[in-house]
């Protein structure tokens, strides 16, 4: 993955305001940077989340960009309330969560659905390939069921160069035709969680 | 002892010369209340989506930060989504007004207490959240301090406002979602609104 972060200027705001770049942050790109980069190029102002590993780097991009409000949730569903509101008065969003998230926003998507409005869900699989934990299994082995379900039209990407395409396609559909999209991204992508690990925690684990 | 409020009467106030004011419905009573103080293209009234609320007004004044967002909700709904106040109070949107009409019961499915009813207090909530002014309201005359703290734009203010359970007639706003959603684009973006 090379794709270097797009310098687009913000729209509102000064000019000598510096562009943000994946290269602000430590390590190679990913496909979090390719996917910053089109957030910023379609007009995505409010970036709302409940954290969740696999998007550590991506939220660091969002936090460290001027032209992006990220919103820290107490709980999934706040997300979709909020995005409706910004849709209301003219901003685009994004939602990102961990697929466990899912379960508490099924509700809340009658909102998008029987506005017609847009909403582009980025999900981070668990209870996916390799799971440790047997918590994780009941909502992760129906996130896409239960998404389906209500309404809400799903595409998933299961190895990092799928991401960007996938999200290229969320947009689209999202804020050309006005419903609810989840791009789901296997546990695959960003690597099983490995038990031994997490009892010599690292910064990435807290994230 | 005050006489108790009346909801009507409290949001007929509350929306008297608005403005340019943006308000938001919590679904059930406080829809009906807001279309009977007069329908208008900058309401948006639920129909659904309990606990949204206050999430749905944080995005539209973090979107429109020149104009003023009011929400206008019920007890139960507040406490649907009570983690609003937290995230709200992080955002610290100065034009975000909520205002909770506290009946202290739910109104739609057969008038059971809520727990404000049991003695949970909203407003000590949101002010031990961070919210920038949180009032509670029992009397007439504290209505207009709302208006005023609404207009002052020093946000995100909210106010729990006891009012009497009464059962009022049902003033419907339009029902169909993605019309009230269009409106208000339109009223807030100009004609553009739906071809962006």
């Amino acid at each position: 993955m090379t794709t270097a972060v797009k310098a687009a200027r913000p729209k509102a705001g000064p000019a000598t305001r510096p562009a943000v770049a994946g290269a602000a942050l430590d390590g190679p790109p990913t496909w979090a940077d390719e996917v910053h980069a089109m957030l910023v190029e379609a007009g995505v102002r409010q970036v709302a989340l409940v954290p969740d590993a696999g998007h550590a780097r991506l939220i660091r991009l969002c936090e460290a960009d001027k032209r992006m409000r990220v919103v820290r949730l107490t709980t999934e569903e706040e997300g979709v309330g909020l995005l409706a509101g910004a849709w209301l008065g003219g901003e685009k969003g994004v939602l990102l969560m961990q697929s466990s998230g899912v379960g508490n926003c099924i509700n809340m998507l009658s909102l998008p659905i029987a506005c017609q409005m847009p909403l582009l869900m980025l999900i981070t699989m668990r209870g996916d390939h390799g799971e440790f934990n047997a918590a994780q299994i009941p909502m992760g082995n129906s996130t896409q069921a239960v998404l389906e379900a209500i309404g809400v039209i799903v595409k998933r990407a299961d190895v990092p160069s799928e991401v960007p395409e996938m999200v290229s396609s969320g947009l689209r559909l999202a804020f050309n035709t006005f419903r609810p999209i989840a791009v789901l991204i296997g546990q695959r992508v960003s690597g099983a969680k490995d038990f031994r690990k997490l009892t010599k925690p690292t910064d990435e684990d807290h994230e | 002892m005050n006489k108790p409020l009346r909801r009507r009467e409290v949001v007929r106030e509350l929306l008297k010369k608005r403005g340019d004011m943006l308000v938001v419905a919590g679904l059930g009573a406080p829809a009906w209340d807001i279309t009977s103080a007069g329908d208008h293209d900058n309401n948006f009234p639920l129909w659904g989506a309990m606990g949204a609320a206050a999430m749905i007004g944080l995005g539209l004044a973090l979107a429109q930060p020149r104009r003023r967002v009011l929400v206008i909700t019920g007890d139960g709904e507040m406490l649907m989504g009570i983690g609003a106040l937290a995230t709200i109070a992080v955002q610290k949107p100065k034009n975000l007004s909520i205002v909770v009409l506290d009946n202290e019961h739910y109104g739609e499915t057969g008038m059971q207490r809520t727990h404000t009813g049991y003695g949970v207090d909203l407003a000590g909530m949101a002010r031990a959240a961070g919210f920038a002014r949180s009032m509670n309201v029992t009397a007439a005359k504290d209505v207009a301090k709302i208006r005023a703290a609404i207009d002052a734009g020093r946000g995100p203010v909210f106010a729990q406002v006891k009012v009497d359970p009464e059962k009022l007639p049902l003033v419907l706003p339009p029902r169909e979602a993605a019309y009230i959603k269009n409106r208000m684009r339109i009223s807030i973006l100009g004609p553009d609104a739906l071809h962006q």
